[in-house]
């Protein structure tokens, strides 16, 4: 089996007819752990969601592949069961629908009619899953997001990924809102996906997130895109001397994408 | 300008009509008295649909429909809603009008209840019938509909649950409608003092679809600490324009009424349900449910009218609308001075799935009383695309997406049915109705 790939080139995007993404790229393979940083409203978000196929966002020119297909001609749900995943920032709340429902039918989205996911086997996987993710088993009879905490919504995010075992994730501030414990469960969940058969890209804005998983690859965003790329070494310089070095070097003012 | 109504029988064929049934003559002679009524007075008037138009007189009377008596005569559509033979319980059938099938446990006769048609009623527990028939919760006098129901009635059911006796296993009710009958089916619940009720029925339609009409009425009598559990499941074909009223006339001291019922007819419907709470701390509590679709127009109004004191009333209504369906939910929470303490609560919320979709919520209280508590909630929305983006980013299809929502918009009222049965048959129903 080939690895899978995400691949992505001169990327612009806007929303409401203002250009947020300048010429994004990067190449994220199966096996890839690829770490995205980068000042509020850079872009990061907005690179996900495009990706992902958010009706807000509108592509204007550049390319993507997932696994050699082009990701703008598919539609949202045939991104995600071509193998594409998005932990999202800010998840929907759906009222009504239990969680353990969803991820059912998530699960069973793109398998045959003789396929489905037994309700034993979804049992037994989404018990050991909530286990690794110590979430209480409550919340498989929640209704989806609904009245969760900052915190939990995020770790229902990585039950998801855990559940539907994509082969390229975009993670977008998983951290943000996790209690230090918290943050360790996330990351050794995240850690059990790891293999050739499967890439990440994380968004996060701390260092810390990045201890307890180690990328191989970080991206600084600004402006719209990436200005600079390194190893593990580039994110611990940045936790201890922030962006403007990097402003400096590249003489750049405002890192955001602009009015 | 009033409007008078023809209705398709004389007096000559409905007195005829009436003495070919058995009916004692009190009954006959109200018949008659209301057919005069119904070509006089006028048409119910609905807030906010106009339904001159709609064909309430254009049917036929003749049920032609066979008598039968045995499980095995019954249509596979029906027996799906009764389960195997074995299991039957407490069962009525009627198509048209006409007993398919009856069937009451021994145990429950031993204790004086009643659960027979309307037309056996009438003869057998006339007494009772005349106490109550069309008395406190409903009178015949209200408009042309209560009029011609009155005068029309071919259909129906009559339960009696004597004081104390708790029924635990559910009474079930299932009417047919076929071709261009035009159905008058009545259903007179009297449930005496600490008795306990679950009553459950279906309204489906079989064979093709001929105009027709169904004038429907059901009166429900509460008894001092008794509790009433009123399921319903609605499913009329769209060539069938329906007026159903369901009244509760909750009078016991701390008696309870619930009503559960899945509103989902494919024709023109105008849907009255009231509950008149005037027991000291009774308590009244309707749920809906219903799903348009097609090119139909439905109004549904739920009054609840306190009288007694610290009575509580708690309205909850969801409706889908798809294609270029009408549909305006009104909820009336009235407070009568007098009622101190009471509590009356209602929610209206409509999800709309098509530009064409019209859905209205207009939740109403009328308050004569100061010391009293109240609230309302409604809402008239579409789909939420956040919503479905999310949905369809784990792989779900968009109809797939659309129909987790729908599900999880209906459920925090099919869920909360205190009828599994009900629940499940309306699961159902609404697969069938939003795919
Ligand atoms: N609906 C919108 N209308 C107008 N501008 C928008 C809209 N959505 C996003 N933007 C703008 O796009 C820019 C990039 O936003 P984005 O969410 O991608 O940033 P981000 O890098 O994810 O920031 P953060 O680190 O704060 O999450 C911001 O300036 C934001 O205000
Ligand atoms: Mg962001």
């Amino acid at each position: 089996m080939t690895k899978p790939s995400l691949s992505v080139k001169d990327l612009h995007v806007s929303i409401e007819e203002k250009e947020i993404l300048k010429g994004f790229g990067i190449e994220v393979k199966g096996g890839e752990i690829h770490a995205i940083m980068g000042p509020n409203g850079t872009g990061k978000s907005t690179l996900a969601s495009a990706l992902m196929g958010h009706p807000n966002y509108e592509v204007t020119s550049g390319e993507a592949t997932f696994n050699g297909e082009d990701l703008f001609e598919m539609e949202v749900d045939e991104r995600a069961r071509a193998g594409l995943f998005l932990a999202m920032q800010y998840p929907s709340e759906v009222s009504g629908v239990t969680n353990a429902d969803f991820i059912r039918s998530a699960m069973n989205a793109d398998r045959g009619e003789d396929d489905q996911v037994s309700l034993m086997q979804f049992i037994r996987k989404i018990d050991e899953k909530m286990g690794t993710l110590e979430i209480d088993q409550s919340f498989q009879h929640r209704y989806l997001n609904e009245g969760f905490s900052g915190g939990e919504k995020k770790r229902n995010e990585i039950l998801q990924l855990l559940m539907l075992e994509p082969k390229i994730a975009i993670l977008d501030e998983i951290d943000s809102g996790l209690d230090i414990d918290a943050l360790k469960v996330v990351a050794k969940g995240i850690n059990e996906l790891r293999s050739d058969d499967f890439g990440c890209m994380i968004i996060t804005h701390y260092q810390r997130l990045l201890n307890y998983i180690q990328p191989d690859f970080v991206h600084v965003m600004m402006q719209g895109r990436i200005v600079k790329s390194g190893g593990p070494e580039l994110a611990q310089k940045l936790e201890e001397q922030g962006y403007d070095w990097i402003k400096e070097e590249l003489g750049i003012e405002d890192e955001t994408v602009g009015q | 300008m009033t409007t008078e109504l023809t209705f398709p029988v004389t007096e000559q064929q409905l007195q005829s009509f009436s003495q070919g049934r058995d009916e004692p003559k009190w009954f006959t002679d109200q018949r008659l008295a209301a057919l005069d009524k119904a070509g006089k007075l006028e048409l119910p008037k609905p807030d906010k649909t106009k339904i001159a138009k709609w064909n309430f007189t254009s049917f036929s009377y003749d049920a032609d429909t066979e008598a039968t008596s045995s499980y095995s005569g019954l249509s596979d559509a029906v027996r799906t809603l009764v389960g195997e033979e074995a299991d039957v319980g407490n069962l009525l059938t009627q198509k048209n009008g006409v007993t398919q099938f009856g069937s009451v446990q021994d145990e429950l006769k031993a204790k004086g209840v009643v659960f027979t048609d309307m037309a056996t009623a009438v003869k057998e527990h006339g007494d009772l019938v005349q106490k109550y028939f069309m008395q406190d919760a409903v009178s015949s006098d209200e408009h042309s509909l209560t009029a011609a129901h009155a005068a029309l009635l071919n259909g129906g059911a009559f339960i009696y649950v004597p004081e104390g006796v708790e029924v635990e296993a559910p009474l079930q009710a299932i009417f047919a409608h076929e071709g261009s009958f035009g159905l008058f089916n009545h259903v007179l619940i009297v449930a005496e003092a600490n008795s306990r009720l679950t009553y459950i029925e279906n309204y489906l339609s079989e064979g093709s679809g001929d105009a027709a009409v169904a004038n429907i009425v059901s009166e429900v009598y509460v008894g001092d600490g008794a509790v009433v559990r009123y399921g319903a499941v609605d499913n009329l074909t769209d060539s069938v324009t329906t007026y159903v009223n369901r009244r509760g006339y909750v009078s016991g001291i701390d008696a309870k009424l619930y009503w559960a019922l899945g509103q989902m007819n494919d024709g023109n419907t105008v849907s009255e349900n009231t509950t008149y709470l005037h027991g000291q701390g009774s308590y009244g509590d309707t749920k809906t449910v219903s799903i348009g679709r097609g090119k139909q127009i439905q109004n549904f109004t739920t009054n609840v009218i306190h009288f007694g004191k610290d009575t509580d009333g708690q309205i909850l209504k969801h409706g889908v609308m798809k294609e270029a369906a009408t549909s305006i939910f009104n909820g009336i929470s009235k407070i009568e001075h007098g009622a101190t303490k009471a509590n009356g609560e209602q929610t209206e919320r409509v999800l709309m799935l098509s530009e064409k979709a019209r859905g209205d919520a207009n939740p109403i209280l009328l308050i004569d009383e100061d010391d009293v508590t109240a609230g309302h909630a409604a809402s008239v929305g579409r789909i939420d695309p956040l919503q479905m983006f999310y949905l369809m980013s784990r792989g779900l299809s968009r109809t797939e997406a659309e129909r987790l929502i729908i599900h999880g918009f209906l459920e925090p009222v099919v869920g909360a049915l205190p009828i599994d049965s009900v629940k499940e048959q309306l699961y159902d129903v609404i697969e069938r109705k939003v795919y």
